[in-house]
């Protein structure tokens, strides 16, 4: 056991979260990552390189003093390309994971505090949903007519509809986890004494899961969202390598390897980066998510912290 | 008990069987949504159909009636077993699918069981001593398996093992007149792809299973009796971690099909997940309903395969369906 064991709740939890040299090193190269993405555009002056724009004649070079990684199949430099496509992907991963965790959340208080039949509909969705095929149904929801549904065409086919749409039909997979483990938590919570004097003291519903309840299921939501930011990239990066998440000419790390087949024969460089910034970002927040487990949830027995 | 339990598993049957239909209005509506219908796909091939002529195929095809009663239609079929024609290969969809059913389902069988051949000892042994060591390394391996984006795992091993290496094939099956072992040898690349997407988190789940049997009074009691940890860990405790692990793997059938749809795709394995791809993106109704429903079919089996598997392995579960804590 390392220090930690006075201080306030949150002091121990940080002292824990310490001790996880996996997730702190994660947390790093996120925080990096997300400031390098930020100022990608900067970056971009600064080396006087072009992510943006094809250049033919410059296309597929190797490494160079300014094209720190070469360019790629259309002469776009390769490392700050590589740093937009961090921002759309990062972008889209947090506002899904968010999106996902606000609808578990509600749905599982709505269950956990209903209780009765309310309870058991919810919960026979939410088993639905996670027995679902997912993988297909988004192929069909990814391709989707928007304007068939009634929005106006200009609208569908703006590019702002193309990264909303994704991170609506990832959400719309993602939130049974956080739903379950909430409306789980909800109904441990409601038996403890804390909230049944608020009960006895004639607190409704809402004020009981706003009050009481959501401060409590802070932590494990934190963790749940964490660890399903990983899992999210995935399934981004899988819709954009199929040619269905985000579209070009917007850079997504998926949509960078739509060509990868071919280009493992001609430039294998271009078919490895955009793969490793993915499998770095989802291991760095599956870390992060097993370190905070272990900060805020000490019973919880986690895998890589230990000291 | 046996009547609770009877009751138990036909109600979990009717529920699925309730899903399955549900789904498939779902999927109809959602495909009806899709952009391009087969007539718009003509026209925009065709420069001699007029407006007119689209509308009036249309009317033929029945395409400008609702979609529910396209939908009752459709389900009226395919329950005499009429399941339509593909546009795509122009032959009755069920002979489209079945061969490539067989394929898919040959890749998933044997890179599960590869895994769960691996996951069962590394995850006891690591159980054995947590926080030692291979414990450690063990967990850093799982964790690279469930983070790496599967596609790009399938095209890392074609570029080590057929760009540069040059001992594989890079993908498809081989022709139908080559024989078993060199068709075979197409096998390999995809089945390593899947095993080693799924043997990560099995590990991780048999790991934390087997730390929590561990964790039992009967344990203790077999280690005050005084027998071997090493008997204690693959007799007892096991037996206890295998019950869960069963049960993720029939809700994992879900992931598993999609994980099997990515790695056809990369290789060029002509299985149902490349089928599903082509056939949406083609609007070939028919086809993309049939293989779809039977992925649904296949998860939800798996599901209940889970349930079966429960309750038949342990006698404590409960059959109460309601909403239990």
């Amino acid at each position: 056991m390392m220090a930690g064991n006075s201080g306030s709740p949150l002091a121990r939890a940080a002292a824990r979260f310490r001790g996880h040299l996996l997730a702190r090193a994660s947390l790093l190269f996120l925080l990096l990552l997300t400031l390098a993405a930020i100022a990608a555009p900067w970056i971009e002056t600064r080396l006087g390189v072009n992510a943006m724009t094809a250049d033919l004649f410059n296309a597929r070079m190797p490494p160079s003093a300014a094209n720190w990684l070469g360019t790629d199949e259309a002469g776009r430099d390769l490392l700050t390309r590589l740093l937009h496509g961090g921002r759309v992907t990062l972008l889209v991963a947090l506002a899904s994971a968010l999106v996902s965790a606000c609808i578990g959340t509600a749905i599982g208080l709505l269950a956990g505090l209903g209780g009765g039949r309310l309870d058991a509909a919810l919960m026979r969705l939410t088993d639905a949903v996670i027995a679902l095929p997912v993988l297909p149904l988004l192929f069909i929801l990814a391709a989707l007519d928007l304007a068939k549904l009634g929005l106006p065409s200009d609208l569908a086919q703006s590019q702002a509809a193309g990264l909303w749409r994704i991170v609506l039909i990832i959400a719309l997979f993602g939130w049974p986890t956080v739903a379950r483990l909430v409306r789980a938590e909800a109904l441990s919570l409601i038996r403890r004494d804390f909230v049944r004097a608020a009960v006895a003291l004639g607190a409704g519903k809402g004020a009981i899961a706003l009050r009481h309840l959501l401060p409590n299921l802070a932590s494990p939501i934190i963790v749940a969202t964490t660890l399903s930011v990983g899992n999210i990239i995935l399934f981004e990066s899988v819709l954009s390598f199929l040619g269905l998440g985000i579209s070009p000419p917007i850079p997504s790390w998926g949509n960078m390897l739509s060509n990868a087949e071919e280009m493992i024969w001609s430039a294998p460089r271009l078919a490895i980066w955009p793969g490793v910034m993915i499998f770095l970002t989802v291991i760095a927040f599956n870390f992060l998510g097993d370190g905070l487990q272990d900060a805020l949830d000490p019973k919880s027995d986690s895998d890589l912290g230990r000291d | 008990m046996v009547a609770g339990m009877t009751g138990f598993l036909v109600r979990r049957l009717v529920q699925s069987l309730v899903m399955l239909v549900l789904l498939s209005f779902v999927i109809f509506w959602l495909m009806a949504l899709m952009p391009g219908d087969p007539i718009d796909l003509l026209m925009a091939t065709n420069p001699d159909v007029t407006s007119a002529d689209a509308a009036r195929l249309k009317a033929l095809a029945g395409l400008d009636r609702p979609i529910w009663e396209r939908y009752l239609d459709w389900a009226g079929a395919a329950l005499s077993g009429n399941f339509g024609y593909s546009r795509l290969y122009s032959i009755p969809v069920l002979d489209v699918i079945l061969p490539r059913l067989g394929a898919t389902l040959i890749l998933l069988g044997i890179s599960t069981a590869l895994a769960l051949a691996i996951a069962i000892p590394v995850g006891v042994m690591a159980a054995r001593r947590p926080h030692g060591l291979f414990d450690y390394v063990v967990n850093l391996g799982c964790f690279a398996g469930i983070s790496v984006p599967p596609f790009w795992l399938g095209i890392l091993l074609i570029l080590l093992f057929a760009v540069t290496l040059g001992w594989l094939p890079a993908g498809g099956m081989g022709r139908p007149d080559m024989p078993l072992g060199q068709r075979a040898v197409y096998l390999i690349l995809p089945i390593l792809t899947l095993t080693l997407l799924s043997v990560g988190g099995f590990t991780r789940f048999l790991r934390a299973a087997m730390l929590e049997a561990l964790r039992q009074d009967h344990i203790r009691t077999a280690r005050a009796k005084g027998l071997s940890e090493a008997r204690i860990a693959w007799d007892h405790a096991l037996r206890n971690a295998l019950l869960p692990l069963i049960t993720v793997l029939g809700l994992s059938f879900g992931g598993l099909f999609s994980g099997a749809l990515i790695t056809e795709t990369v290789f060029a394995f002509p299985g149902m997940g490349k089928l599903i791809y082509d056939a949406i993106l083609a609007s070939d109704y028919n086809l993309a309903m049939l293989s779809l429903m039977l992925a649904t079919l296949v998860t939800l089996a798996g599901n209940f395969l889970a349930d079966l598997a429960y309750v038949a392995i342990d006698p404590r579960v409960s059959y109460s369906d309601g909403a239990d804590a």
